[in-house]
């Protein structure tokens, strides 16, 4: 039967946390059991002591004060506005009101049967821990008890919400995709191609894919005359194949074949190549889906023969990332393709700059991306943070090849400016003398800074930290990383100051939940969501890594995916820590192409409601990850 | 007499509806059971058009229960295609509908000596009684209430006449589903609770004071 009424409520509950991932049926049941309250100003809706209710209430609109009767005071302890919900402890403990709830301007409420909630939870496990984890908040702050705007948003959600998407489709791949043994001939295997007009032909050894030979192995291989046709087709063949389940989404796809520069993917029963095949994705099969497709980006980048061609790819990149954002691609995915692509630009770049250059570079060098291209987690057109690291050299070689590299890298962030990352306002390029160093003067420098943490020395550590190959000799970063962990073993206090420096910036709710905004400047009464959400996360995840001697991971997301296999006991505050981030780094990016910049400062009152109750659910893990550094490494007694 | 004969003849839902009534009724505003209701019809002649469907909501002691809620859809064998574009019920849609005689069994049942309140409830009810006339029945029996003239209790707003637009604009209510009978009865009911409220903060309210003018003849 229809019920408009519960389609409404249905529509207003779904966006806020818990109903945001109870499934549609358990969500219908709940809303076409409300009860809407009317409550006019100044009336209660419980008093402290009272018994509980059989219900909780969700503020549809207008304002509920929650007070606490102290002696003859009533301290106003909380204000619960749209889509908070209040009164819900005391029914799940069966303990009466600890405070009073009255309506400080006539308000709108929805009364939610306890008993409807108690069956879900049995049933959905992320309520269930929703539950919990608002009443844990509640112990630590005696005075919120019924607090309950901390809540956590969960990028899975937002997935979730969001069906129907290309990108998170299920790529539909070609079945029983033509195939031969290894004994074949390269001309059987041609004949069939052409017969089939098929651009591939798959190598199968008991119906496992082994090889794969392409119209591209035709022509390189066999019509330049180097092997004759009458080989084998296991002459031709490139092997092994990427294998991938069925389930791949186009996503998947897209980023493996960018990854490992491919154009076809094998579907295989269990996903190994040691099972059965069943089908073949080609990279044609992604395109005809997908008009704007990043591997026909990164293809047009690798004909690029001039800047201009970088710049429109970058712009082609922006409406990408827009595009993503609309249609809620989960961020990991959005920012492993934005990277790959801005890494694509610079390694052109960076090619284009060498061809420039009257001759070859004299020894091995890196090219370092520091920051957030370093952590692989820029999404939006940020300034260049970079820096070159080269081969050492004899002394008499030195000033010779430190002239030539920064002649190079003159030219490289030239480029990379007219593309449109702007020149880094600090100057941390590897135009700057200072960051075009030899390798053994990076060790020195990278000592200094560990030994004498001076707080200059350790911003240096948390940009130059995250450092990530680009172009050139991963040989020499790998010693320069070996080399970093040996001085941070051989003075570990060095993670302390690196500790306090990730606990500058407290998450930022006041008493009442209230954002703390940025009180001077030019950004006075904005909220600056880099400083203070997206880098107390990134900073315990860089602090915590290294403390393990984590090597190789520099993306925050991976860092806490590694620190929970080294930490399996902190599971639950690193994974949440990895969904706040998740959202936080979305909001910036989502902020940012609205007012078409860094996406930094936010000004509160452009934010919906629901905006400001998903970013106010990331802080919780901020500030539970803050309090666990502050015990591991003693920081009070330093601050 | 005549009305002995006739109830003879009624059949068992309209008894069960008329002993509601022998049952005494509060007449406290926090204990009453409202009914806040609304029709959508094929147009405004009592006697040409039809009701499409019925929304209704119980309102007592400023609470909306929406798992008792009503909400049906009548089958038509009149079609206003005029009036399609206002409310959207097609004449062959994809609702559960119930031809007259049952919607109406159902909708009485519901009510029963419930206040019915609607905006420019003297409309809603008439299409009702229009109704019940054609199964051979007399008229709702019911104490009713009209937000519109409720409404002109208010202070300085006596010659006001409004429509539902225009006050849910003045009272801050979101207007959802508008023109859907159960979207504006749900509508109706808020707008409902806040007049009232917005009387009590004038003067002193008696449950009395909710019920139409004797003079006043409403809309029609």
């Amino acid at each position: 039967m229809k019920n408009t009424i519960a389609e409404r409520i249905f529509d207003f509950l779904k966006d806020f946390p818990p109903f945001d991932v109870l499934n549609k049926e358990q969500l219908f049941k709940i809303s076409s059991n409300v009860k809407v309250i009317y409550i006019e100003n100044e009336s209660f809706v419980f008093k402290q002591t009272e018994a509980p209710h059989e219900s909780f209430y969700v503020v549809k609109d207008g304002a509920i004060g929650l007070y606490r009767t102290m002696e003859n005071d009533q301290i106003l302890v909380d204000i619960c506005d749209e889509g908070d919900i209040f009164g819900l402890r005391p029914l799940v403990q069966n303990d009466n009101y600890l405070m009073s709830a009255k309506a400080t301007e006539e308000s709108i409420l929805y009364a939610i049967s306890v008993e409807i909630l108690k069956e879900i939870i049995q049933t959905n496990d992320k309520v269930n821990k929703f539950l919990i984890a608002s009443f844990s908040t509640n112990i630590k702050t005696p005075y919120a008890q019924q607090n309950y705007g901390q809540l956590f948003a969960n990028e899975e959600i937002i997935q979730a919400n969001n069906t129907g998407l290309s990108d998170i489709q299920t790529a539909q791949y070609s079945k029983n995709p033509i195939s031969c043994s290894k004994t074949t001939t390269i001309k059987e295997a041609a004949i069939i191609m052409s017969t089939k007009r098929v651009g591939s032909i798959l190598i199968v050894e008991n119906k496992n894919p082994i090889g794969i030979i392409t119209d591209k192995d035709l022509r390189l291989k066999i019509a330049t005359g180097l092997i004759s046709i009458s080989e084998k087709v296991s002459e031709i063949m490139s092997s092994p194949v990427i294998t991938f389940p069925e389930k791949i989404t186009i996503a998947e796809a897209q980023i493996a074949m960018i990854k490992h520069k491919i154009t076809h993917l094998c579907i295989t029963k269990d996903g190994t190549p040691n099972s059965e095949l069943i089908g073949l994705l080609s990279e044609h099969d992604i395109v005809v889906l997908h008009g704007n497709n990043p591997s026909v980006l990164i293809k047009e980048l690798k004909r690029a023969k001039n800047v201009n061609t970088l710049k429109y790819i970058r712009e082609k990149t922006s409406n990408l990332l827009t595009g993503y954002i609309d249609q809620k691609i989960p961020i990991v995915f959005i920012s492993n393709i934005i990277s790959e692509i801005t890494n694509a630009i610079t390694i052109k770049a960076i090619e284009l700059s060498i061809e420039e250059m009257e001759t070859q570079p004299p020894v091995k060098f890196g090219w370092l991306a520091l920051g957030s291209q370093g952590r692989k987690e820029q999404l939006l057109i940020t300034d260049q943070d970079n820096a070159l690291v080269f081969e050492d050299v004899p002394k008499e070689k030195y000033e010779e090849t430190k002239t030539y590299f920064l002649k190079l890298s003159k030219i490289i962030t030239e480029k990379l400016n007219a593309v449109g990352y702007e020149y880094c306002p600090a100057d941390m390029m590897a135009s700057n003398p200072k960051w075009c160093l030899s390798l053994s003067e990076w060790k020195n420098q990278f000592n200094t800074w560990v030994t004498k943490p001076t707080e200059k020395a350790i911003m240096m550590c948390t940009i130059f930290f995250d450092y990530n190959l680009v172009y050139g000799d991963a040989k020499l970063v790998d010693k320069m990383s070996e080399s970093i962990f040996k001085s941070i073993n051989s003075f570990e206090i060095f993670l302390n100051f690196l500790g306090r420096n990730a606990l500058i910036n407290p998450p930022p709710l006041g008493f009442f939940r209230q954002f703390l905004v940025e009180n001077n400047g030019e950004h006075k009464d904005q909220f600056d969501i880099k400083s203070r959400a997206l880098m107390p996360i990134i900073d315990a995840a860089r602090l915590i890594s290294l403390s393990h001697n984590l090597k190789g991971e520099n993306n925050t997301i991976s860092r806490f995916q590694k620190i929970i296999q080294v930490e399996p006991q902190n599971k639950d505050l690193y994974l949440s820590c990895i969904d706040a981030f998740k959202i936080v780094l979305r909001f910036r990016t989502e902020q940012g192409i609205k007012n078409n910049d860094s996406g930094r400062y936010i000004d509160l009152n452009t934010l919906t409601k629901s905006e400001k109750l998903r970013l106010k659910g990331c802080f919780k893990p901020i500030k539970d990850i803050q309090d666990m550094l502050n015990i591991r490494y003693n920081l009070s007694q330093m601050m | 007499m005549l009305n002995f004969f006739k109830h003879k003849k009624y059949p068992n839902f309209w008894k069960e509806y008329l002993k509601t009534f022998k049952t005494k009724q509060s007449k406290n505003i926090n204990t009453t059971r409202f009914i806040v209701f609304d029709t959508e019809t094929t147009g405004l002649d009592l006697v040409k058009d039809r009701i499409l469907s019925i929304g209704a909501i119980i309102v007592i002691d400023n609470t909306l229960d929406v798992s008792d809620s009503f909400e049906l859809y009548l089958k038509q064998d009149e079609f206003n295609a005029v009036t399609v574009e206002i409310h959207g019920i097609l004449k062959v849609g994809k609702l559960i509908k119930y031809n007259e005689n049952e919607a109406l069994e159902k909708f009485i049942n519901y009510i029963g000596n419930s206040v019915l309140v609607a905006h420019h409830t003297a409309f809603d009810i008439e299409m009702i009684n229009a109704a019940l006339k054609r199964m051979n029945l007399p008229k709702l029996k019911n104490k009713s209430i009209d937000t519109g003239i409720l409404y002109k209790k208010l202070e300085n707003k006596k010659d006001n006449h409004f429509n539902l637009d225009v006050l849910c604009k003045e009272f801050n209510i979101p207007k959802h589903d508008r023109h859907t009978a159960s979207g504006d009865a749900y509508i109706t009911a808020l707008l409902f609770l806040k007049i009232i409220s917005k009387l009590k903060k004038e003067r002193t309210v008696h449950y009395s004071d909710l019920f139409r003018n004797q003079n006043s003849k409403g809309l029609l």
